[in-house]
Parts: structure tokens; sequence; C-alpha cells
């Protein structure tokens, strides 16, 4: 085997050329495999915390409202077209439910134009209390409890030297602002539900709110959490029975942009097979080319005493070390052009996209090597069998 | 120990008008015995490339059986066969055969290489078989910076390389001048007078002054040639 190597080694360094382009050609199939997957991977995962940031399980909105179960309107931009409900109305439609184990209400309000922005934005009020939907993630910014005025605004919305914001009179101090994430959520502005209610209860005064509703006491929406052993759908079910009320399930949210999110990634993962494969048919045919044009040097290996099994060895060793250099190469590459086009990519895809996690990655860079070596193992077969087709004796009359 | 063939012949088939077998070599028998060198000549396509292929345990006969002191070398597996070939034959291929990615030196090497490591003593060797066949100075060029004739005097003595009993040489001498020609003819005859059977494939007539036989190839028919004095 040490002659082996030897050999294999000076075969690869005295033709540089043909080495570098085995080895382009095994990076090239490495590079894309690793990019493709860690996109398609990061959209997943990116799908999958968007998931987990809706957080509520069931959405309870009045039947009157607006939303044509859209849970993203609903819940992302608070968007219900100002109905709302009585917290003992609700809670009529809610009491007897098996199920649910955490109930948060929210106050949806839609600005008048303000100073920052040149749109309207939509402002959610939660429950300090109760809620589990808003602050886990808001946590991710802003560590402590939101005080009387204070608000924690998108990424969108355009921050001034004073740090203030009025809506219907009310002076709001920005306390936060949110990281991207490329959804309605990067114009909305979050508060508690006491601050939200100020607001309203100046937008009957100016008539921007129909009246009729007692804003003190009315809700626009519960996010429900169902217990471990419900299903979501179930419990949907039964509260669309209720009168008053419409519930609908962030499952069926979630994967109406999984539908979105898996064209994507279902383009994005043909593109890498077809690439993938292209790769792996030009590093066969290269092969066995260049074993075609090596067929007397083996010959006279055979001659010399080598076993056709030491041949093949050889040019297994060759090829292996070749596609093995290839794949780390293209995967190290790779990941220097996708990890720091993260963002880039998010904003091009206008999908929630989150890279997996580092041991999701570390398998990626196994997965994306190992891709590349089967190619070469299937090159190696053809080689190889190419080899021992026929006699040495006839092999070194090839180009004698 | 000598290398005998029994009955050994070989078919190939060729795609003409009708698809049909040919004999490249018809049912002979050889006896290379040590101590002695044997010639074969025959014009171009008779035969000979393929008679001593099958004596090197390269290329299976249709028929027939060849005996390395004994021993009949088809019935082992490969890599018994290659082994052995590696052990005991020094083969000198037709045409260019230098392994371009090692330079002369580790060219000559490679037989004692592929089986065990290289000692001293073979390193000693391989020198003074280089300056036998006149190019030591050449030890650490590779083979394209060589000469067609310097390439066939390294295959010469990269075949000499691990003492084989038996040395097949199919026109060492082909692209040689008359100086060199001599000196690879003395060379083969020394291994030979050392005890080595050698056979030597030629269109050279000075080699029949160095052969204890001759044979001719005749589209495929081995014949001996009396050598007249
Ligand atoms: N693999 C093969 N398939 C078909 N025919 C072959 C094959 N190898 C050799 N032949 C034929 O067998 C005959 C003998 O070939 P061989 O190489 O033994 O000739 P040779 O005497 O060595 O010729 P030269 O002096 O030119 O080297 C030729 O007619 C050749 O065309
Ligand atoms: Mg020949």
């Amino acid at each position: 085997m040490k002659f082996i190597f030897a050999l294999a080694r000076k075969n690869l360094i005295k033709k540089p050329y043909r080495t570098l382009a085995m080895i382009l050609l095994a990076a090239l199939a490495a590079f894309t495999v690793f990019a493709g997957s860690i996109v398609v991977l990061s959209l997943n995962n990116g799908l999958k915390s968007y998931g987990e940031r809706l957080g509520a399980d069931v959405m309870v909105v009045p039947s009157e409202a607006r939303t044509s179960g859209s849970f993203d309107d609903i819940l992302l931009q608070g968007i219900t077209g100002n109905y709302y409900i009585t917290e003992a109305q609700l809670n009529r439609a809610l009491s007897g439910v098996e199920g649910i184990e955490k109930v948060s209400t929210q106050f949806y309000l839609a600005s008048v134009t303000a100073s920052c922005c040149s749109s309207k934005l939509q402002i959610i009020g939660f429950d300090p209390e109760t809620d589990f939907t808003v602050q886990p993630w808001i946590r991710e910014r802003y560590s402590e409890s939101l005080g009387d005025g204070d608000i924690i605004v998108g990424a969108d919305i355009t921050l001034n030297s004073s740090m203030t914001l009025q809506f219907y009179n009310v002076k709001c101090k920005i306390v936060a602002r949110l990281d991207k994430t490329g959804t309605g959520l990067d114009t909305a502005v979050y508060t508690t539900i006491e601050t939200i209610r100020q607001m309203a209860e100046n937008a009957v005064i100016l008539e921007h709110l129909t009246e009729g509703y007692d804003v003190s006491t009315s809700v626009s929406a519960a996010m429900i959490k169902v217990a471990d052993g419900f299903d979501a759908q179930s419990v949907a079910g039964k509260i669309n029975g209720r009168k008053g009320v419409k519930a609908t399930t962030a499952q069926s949210y979630v994967s109406g942009v999984a539908s979105g999110l898996n064209n994507v990634a279902g383009a994005i993962g043909a593109m890498v097979a077809v690439v993938w494969l292209l790769a792996a048919a030009l590093i066969v045919v290269s092969f066995v080319m260049v074993c075609n044009e090596r067929m007397k040097e083996f010959a006279v290996l055979r001659a010399m005493g080598a076993s056709s099994s030491m041949n093949a060895k050889l040019l297994l060793t060759e090829i292996f070390a070749v596609t093995a250099i290839g794949a780390v190469t293209g995967v190290i590459f790779s990941a220097i052009v996708t990890f720091p086009l993260t963002s880039l990519i998010k904003s091009a895809l206008s999908l929630p996209y989150l890279l997996p996690s580092f041991w999701a990655i570390a398998l990626t860079v196994l997965g994306a090597i190992a891709a590349t070596l089967v190619a070469g193992a299937v090159s190696a077969l053809f080689a190889v069998a190419r080899l021992n087709r026929s006699d040495a004796g006839l092999m070194l009359r090839e180009d004698a | 120990m000598p290398l005998k063939a029994e009955n050994i012949s070989k078919t190939f088939i060729r795609n003409g008008k009708n698809t049909n077998s040919f004999y490249a070599v018809e049912e002979t028998d050889l006896l290379l015995e040590n101590g002695t060198v044997t010639a074969v000549v025959g014009r171009s396509g008779s035969g000979k490339t393929t008679l001593l292929n099958m004596l090197s345990g390269l290329l299976t006969p249709t028929s027939g059986k060849v005996f390395y002191d004994g021993e009949d070398v088809y019935s082992f597996d490969d890599d018994v066969r290659s082994k052995l070939r590696n052990k005991s034959v020094g083969v000198i291929p037709q045409g260019q055969t230098g392994l371009k990615s090692l330079t002369v030196y580790e060219n000559v090497l490679l037989p004692a290489e592929m089986y065990g490591s290289v000692s001293e003593e073979i390193k000693e060797r391989a020198d003074e078989l280089l300056k036998a066949v006149g190019i030591g100075s050449l030890k650490d060029e590779y083979p394209n910076e060589l000469s067609g004739g310097e390439l066939r005097r390294m295959a010469i003595a990269r075949a000499l390389v691990n003492k084989p009993s038996f040395v097949l040489a199919d026109e060492p001498t082909g692209d040689l001048d008359d100086e060199n020609t001599l000196a690879v003819l003395k060379l083969l005859r020394s291994v030979a007078d050392q005890g080595a059977a050698v056979l030597i494939v030629t269109h050279e007539k000075d080699t029949l002054t160095f052969a204890d036989k001759v044979y001719k190839m005749d589209a495929g028919k081995l014949s001996e040639v009396k050598k007249e004095e």
C-alpha cells in the first residue's frame, strides 16, 4: 500500500493541470450541494421559527372581523378591521372548551399616518401578564418589562433622535427596535394593552374609531395555546361552534407559507440535483477518459509485476484523493460565499430564512462531501471496469 | 529454472468482412534454458509480441501452458501470477514504456518497490544498471526529457533490477545506434551468463551473434533457424 500511495501522489503531482481540473469538478459538485442545502435548510428552519414565533396554536377573533381566516393578517399585522369583542363575551365563548392551556388577549389599532412613516402602522397591544406569543421573541431585543407608554417598533420604522412616536395624542417612548424579519412585523408597533387602550379611547374621541365599543373592556383577539394531547384543529372547531367568535389555527397559516416555501425549496433542490448530476457525470466521464488515456501506463505497471487489483487500488486512491480534496475545498468556498450572503439571500427570497443550527450545518458539510465522494466512487467503478476489461498484454499494445 | 511453453497458441477475432478468428500464434512449444540467449526474428505482425506476452503471464493463451520452473503460470490467480512475474520475469515491453511521473531512477526502482522496500543493495544495483546501459547521468531526469533510445535503455535497466530468472525483451535495441546496441546486447548476454534465460525479439542481425538459439516467427508459426557457422 505504501508503494501505491507514493505512486498515486507522484502521479497527481506530476500532472498538475489534470489534477487541478478534477479537483475543480469535485469542488463544483460539493459547492452546489452545500450552498443549495444550506439555503433549503435555512428556509425550512426559517419557517419553523416563524411558526414558533406565531406562538399561538389557535387565534380567536370577533365573528365580524374582516379576516378571511388569514392568521398572518391578524397576528403579524393586527388587521382585524377594527372589530372588537368584550372580554366577557369572549370568556363566555371560550368557557367549557376543553384543551385550552393558555389564553392571552390582544388589542389592535391602525394608526393614522405618523411622522415616522409613509403608511399606516399597525399597533399591537398585548397583555404582559398573560402574553406568551409576543414577549418571548421581543425579549431577544428588550429584556425589561414594558412600562406605560413604552413601545417596541419593527425594523422598518425610522427612528428619530428623540426616540418617541405619537399615536392618537399618546406620546410613546421607543425602547427597542426589532430585527428585520421580512414580514409585516417590520412595520408593526408593540405595546401593552394598557397603552393601546389609551390610544383607542382617544381614537374614539377623535372619531377615528367607530363608537359602540367599550374600549376599556374590549379586545381584538385572543391567542390560545392548546394543551398537550389536544388537537388545535378540533379546539378551533369547538370554538367556531360558539356565537360571536371565529377561530383559526396557526397551522393553516404556516402551511400557507410552507407551500410558498416549498416551491422555492423545490426549485433550489432541483437546481442542486441538476448541477450535482452534471458535475457527477463530468467527473465520471473525465475520469474514464483519463483512464483510457492511461491504459498503457497501467499495462506497463502490470508488466513490471503489478496485479490488476494493485492497479485498481492505485486508480481508486487517485480518484479518492482528488474528489476528497475537491469536496473539502468546495465546501469551504461554499461556506465562505453562503454565510456572509445570508442577509442578501434572505431579502432576495423574501421568505423566512434562518441558518440551521451548528450541528445541522456540520451534518450538511459531511453530506456535501459524501455526495461528492459518491460521484467519485461511481467514476472509479467505471474506470476500474474499463481497466480490467482486457488482458494486460492487450493493453500494452495500445498506442505501442 | 527453465521457462517452458507447451503447445501455446493465441487466436484473435478480426473484424473484417466476415468476423473470423485467426491464429496470431499457432500451437508451439518453446524452451528457454538458463544461461542461454534465445532470439526470435520475424516480420511485423507475425506474432512475436503476442508470444512474448503469453510467456510473461500477461496474455492468457488460447491453448497450452506456460511453466516457470515447472509451475503452471496460468493456473495461479492474478495476484500470485503478478507477484511471480515481479520476482522472476524481467519484461522489456515493445515501444516507450517510461512512467512519466517517475524519474529515470524511480522508474528503474519501481519493480523492487512493488512488493517490498528498497534495500541499499538494490539502489546500488539500479545505479550500476543505469551505468551499464550508459544513462547513469540521466537518473534524475523525467522520461519526457529523454530520447527514444535512452528510454529503451531505461526500460532494460528496469527489467533487470529484480535479478529476474527470465528476461523477455521485445525489440530492446529498436531505437539504438550501433554502439548502444552492442552495449545492451552485451549486458543481456552477461545476464544470461549469470544464469538467466533470456529471450530477445529482434529485427537486428547483430543480435543473432549473441544468441544461442534463433527462432523465426512467420505468420504465427514458430520455427527454429539453424545457425550457420
Ligand atoms: N488484441 C488484438 N486483437 C486482434 N488482433 C490482434 C491483437 N493483438 C495482435 N493482433 C494481431 O496479431 C498479429 C500479431 O501481432 P503482434 O503484435 O504479436 O505482432 P509482432 O510480430 O509483434 O509485430 P511487430 O514486429 O510489428 O511488433 C497481428 O496481425 C496483429 O494485428
Ligand atoms: Mg511486436
